[in-house]
């Protein structure tokens, strides 16, 4: 991502830092990848939110969105842990330190395929956190794989046609018991930095789904630009790692219009914006709204459903004030008379 | 001077008895309320000073499959278990076949008083129980009485061996925790049991028990319970699990006992947490967050959980961080056989997680759990590595006389942990540089409040400053690093116990809940004049004294309950100047393992390369 010229005095947030405060490294991902969007979005809101970057954890999966993680705040301490397992890092992250907010960095392999056990259980259990899928329906680092949220029909250059039904990570976290659900599109900066703020907000989970499209290997054979085409006309230097240049979207429209997002590659992304009168209180029309955008082949996007009233995972855990990362010695190690007790039990 | 030594110059029974020297079988089947039963006559003769064990053998089923339980009494101290008994207590007639096979000639067998008689081996001292009877007259509601029938057998036991009463009520009351209605019905159904015999039966074999002092000072307890106790003067704060045998008991303990001992001195609130997690990869992971958060935390399981955290392993290997794993064994491959005992899992955890990784594994013996326990967490912390436990079923599940829990001798250690005045000071760090020469860098934990405190962790590739690196020369001496950590890992772990006698040129090495049946087989053959000394090892790497004890004895015998000599073949590994001197004695068939089989494997390899 192009690093934006320095920021001006007086541009400093709440707590006196300035924005370049809250970057990430230099991204390594495909130039005009959804992603990339994504982390700049991180970037703003937590900025904006006035946030202290060392208040912050990030944990991450593994796949492109994983890797992500490396690309926002570098002052926040970071685990880009393992393929499917950053809900169980994090649960045990949050739980020993609940001072922090955490952000969990994941793709639609990451959460929907290999990690969809840990990702339903950390829905259940509610565990404090902004819990952003990056969601592109291929996996990228493999090079091209159908992925879980992968539409039914989809062709890939090199898998076929996809002839499994998606999942989708909005349903599976509502019916999963999620206090915060909501969809966004990388494209759609103001949107996408309103959600992150809310979620940040929130005091459970906060799913947030972020259609992401890959630009290099979810395209189509048939489009001018595709990686076909682009392979028949590439200059013989060029083999197989032709990567077509797309440049980030970005789009605008009105709340309840349907929209017909074109890709330069030809690709289509239906979206919808939630309608102003749906209930983000109502799980049931959540589910309801979902199924039909399901049915008639659109996104919904917006905050579907976010609920107050559930107890976090730390709530119920009952823990003290000090943070068990933080618990000076004399609250560990019990006293010798207690154990002396102990011995006598077994005597 | 050792309890065995100790017990050896006191007198020997007269002829035609024999005082504290037996083993009991107990055959019922499961889920008829036994164990309460076996643990108080268990705790009986302990609290009668005399050296005992007890060991559950029992079937991987909730209701209605034989089980056995083995109590072994003995007056030098020898309690591993024994491949035959004096006693056997026949309340099981599914399995009396079988049952009676393991009874030695002569030995006594109490049974219910329906049990047809002819069934009964001729030669065996019969006391026939009126069983229904006397639960039916113990005035329990009639969902009990299959539960307080057991104790017909040990009021029949306490008459036949001269178990005292005074302890066995001592017992129900340690066991029932003091409720008096729960022990007043028990201890009757014990007296009225111990009458009957008074009354009905005749005393025709020779078995006794005595009061004598081989207890004092001594606690019996568990292995699991042990580990939970250790690990919470430990300072666990978090611990994660999945349920599994034989290591369920282990966190339900932790479960037990810090609620009690771990709350915050204001508001009553927990300075702990426990997960019961979705899976071990689950619990594993979580562990993981927490320990790189700064917590104690730790996970608990058996072989196939540790499968599942195989990556996981890796992970916190490579990405260094601290976690303290159990792993109580039980009987592999596979699913194996969940309810059994072995030694299988020492090679898989030594190398868990791929790519040339060794693991610190602690190897606590018998009484050596709560220790291991608390000890875990330090070197955890200070090595900024996973550290393995290696209990077993044997040693984890059943109860074993042990010296009292020692409090922790030393302070808590949080390892190498930079603080924002440290970073003030020092103007910044580098994650994963070797400052101190000795393979172990410095961390912060996330939340430190300093500009320059968070660092990125990862299983990928990286450099001193944990940024992203597939640099050959940083990838090399990362790995360079990480060796020299694992030397330094060599001083800190325990060292091995050395137990000798002057002149040995041969030697037993070994580890864990076999050292009973180790000791018993040195004295067995020593008593034959073979002198032998013993190693019992305590960690995982090897520390220098392991190769010392090699090299200076001509043979060296590896005892281990697996069947493909697991430490044999590490010990060859990395000492293989010592290589020709070992030799291995592997066994495992889900029993714990006895002297007998020791010492005759022994003798079998010693006729056979150097009786010629």
């Amino acid at each position: 991502m192009a690093v934006e010229a320095e920021t001006k005095q007086g541009n400093a947030n709440l707590i006196g830092l300035e924005k370049t405060e809250y970057r990430g490294l230099e991204t390594t991902l495909c130039q005009g990848c959804g992603h990339n969007s994504i982390t700049s979005q991180i970037v703003t809101a937590c900025f904006q939110l006035s946030i202290p970057p060392e208040k912050i954890v990030k944990v991450s999966g593994i796949g492109c969105s994983s890797k992500a993680a490396a690309y926002f705040l570098s002052r926040s301490h970071g685990f880009n842990g393992l393929h499917g397992r950053m809900p169980s890092i994090a649960t045990g992250a949050v739980l020993s330190n609940p001072d922090l907010h955490a952000i969990g960095m994941s793709g639609d392999g990451d959460t929907a395929n290999i990690g969809l056990g840990q990702f339903k259980h950390l829905v259940r259990r509610n565990v404090p956190m902004v819990y952003i899928v990056a969601n592109n329906g291929v996996y990228g680092l493999t090079k091209g794989q159908f992925s879980a949220t992968a539409d039914q029909g989809l062709e890939l250059k090199r898998e076929g046609q996809n002839e499994l039904p998606p999942v989708d990570i909005c349903l599976e976290a509502l019916v999963g018991g999620a206090t915060f659900v909501a969809r966004s599109f990388a494209g759609d900066p103001r949107q996408l930095s309103t959600l992150l703020k809310a979620a940040l907000a929130h005091r459970g989970t906060a799913v947030l789904d972020v259609i992401s499209p890959c630009v290099t290997f979810n395209n189509k054979d048939e489009s001018p630009k595709s990686y076909a085409w682009g392979k028949a006309h590439e200059a013989p230097l060029h083999d197989i790692t032709f990567i077509p240049y797309s440049p980030e979207m970005e789009i605008e429209y009105a709340p309840g219009e349907l929209k017909r997002v074109s890709f330069e590659d030809g690709s289509v992304v239906w979206l919808k914006k939630v309608a102003a009168d749906h209930d983000p209180g109502d799980r049931l029309a959540a589910i309801r709204l979902m199924e039909e955008a399901r049915t008639e082949g659109h996104f919904v996007t917006g905050l579907i459903y976010v609920s107050a009233d559930q107890p976090t995972f730390v709530e119920i855990s009952r823990m003290s004030e000090t943070p068990l990362a933080r618990l000076p010695d004399d609250r560990l190690r019990p006293l010798p008379k207690t154990l002396d007790e102990i011995n006598r039990k077994y005597a | 001077m050792s309890l065995q030594e100790t017990l050896a110059k006191e007198d020997r029974a007269e002829p035609g008895r024999m005082v504290n020297n037996l083993s009991i079988l107990v055959a019922t089947v499961n889920g008829s309320g036994s164990q309460t039963a076996n643990n108080v006559l268990l705790r009986a003769l302990f609290k009668m000073g005399i050296p005992v064990s007890g060991k559950n053998l029992f079937p991987s089923n909730i209701q209605g499959m034989p089980t056995w339980f083995t109590i072994r009494a003995n007056r030098e101290g020898f309690v591993a278990r024994k491949e035959n008994v004096e006693i056997l207590v026949a309340m099981n007639r599914t399995s009396l076949r079988e049952d009676q096979l393991h009874l030695v000639p002569g030995g006594a067998c109490l049974y219910p008083e329906d049990l047809p008689a002819d069934r009964l081996r001729a030669d065996l001292s019969r006391y026939p129980m009126p069983v229904t009877r006397l639960a039916r007259e113990s005035g329990a509601e009639a969902s009990l009485r299959p539960y307080v029938a057991n104790m017909v057998y040990v009021g029949v036991l306490a008459w036949e061996l001269g178990v005292d009463l005074a302890e066995v009520e001592a017992a129900l009351q340690i066991h029932f925790k003091g409720k008096a209605s729960a022990v007043k019905l028990n201890f009757g159904v014990v007296e009225a049991a111990f009458h009957y015999a008074t009354q009905n039966l005749q005393k025709r074999d020779p078995y006794r028990v005595e009061r004598m002092r081989g207890t004092e000072g001594l606690i019996l307890v568990d292995g699991n319970t042990s580990a939970a106790l250790g690990a919470i003067y430990g300072g666990v704060s978090f611990a994660a699990w999945y349920p599994i045998t034989p290591a369920s008991s282990l966190a339900e303990t932790l479960q037990e006992y810090l609620p009690r001992l771990r709350k915050d001195p204001q508001g009553g609130r927990n300075d702990f947490v426990i997960v019961q997690a979705e899976d071990e990869l689950g619990a594993l992971g979580m562990a993981v967050g927490a320990g790189w958060m700064g917590a104690r935390a730790m996970t608990s399981t058996s072989g196939p959980g540790l499968s599942l955290m195989a990556e996981f392993s890796g992970l916190a290997s490579y990405a260094e961080v601290p976690v303290v794993i159990w792993d109580v064994q039980r009987v592999g491959p596979s699913t194996g056989l969940p309810t059994r005992v072995s030694q299988g899992d020492l090679m898989f955890v030594h190398s868990i997680g791929h790519g040339g990784q060794r693991q610190v594994v602690l190897l606590p013996g018998p009484g050596e759990c709560f220790e291991f326990g608390w000890l875990a967490f330090d070197l955890a912390a200070r090595l900024q590595a996973p550290v393995f436990v290696l209990s077993d079923l044997d040693m984890g599940m059943n109860q074993w006389m042990v010296s009292p829990f020692r409090y922790p001798d030393r302070p808590i250690d949080r390892g190498k942990i930079l603080t924002a005045q440290d970073l003030d000071r020092l103007g910044g760090f580098a994650r994963y540089r070797d400052v101190d020469g000795d393979g172990i860098p410095w961390r912060t934990l996330p939340g430190t409040p300093h500009p320059k405190a968070a660092y990125f962790t990862r299983g990928t590739g990286h450099d001193e400053n944990a940024e992203y690196s597939e640099d050959p020369g940083v990838y090399a001496a990362n790995m360079a690093r990480l060796g020299r950590k694992y030397a330094t890992a060599a001083k800190l772990v325990p060292a091995p116990i050395l137990r000798s006698n002057p002149g040995a040129r041969i030697g037993f090495v070994g580890f864990g809940s076999t050292d009973p049946a180790i000791e018993e087989t040195r004295h067995e053959l020593l008593g034959e004049g073979t002198v032998t000394d013993y190693l019992r090892l305590r960690a995982l790497p090897f520390t220098p004294a392991v190769e010392e004890f090699i090299v200076a004895h001509e043979r060296t015998y590896v005892v281990e309950m697996n069947t493909d000599g697991q430490l044999f073949s590490l010990l060859k590994m990395d000492i293989p100047q010592g290589a020709t001197r070992l030799r291995s004695l592997a066994h495992s068939d889900g029993l714990p393992l006895t002297a007998e089989w020791i010492a005759g494997a022994f003798r079998a390899q010693e006729e056979s390369s150097h009786g010629r």
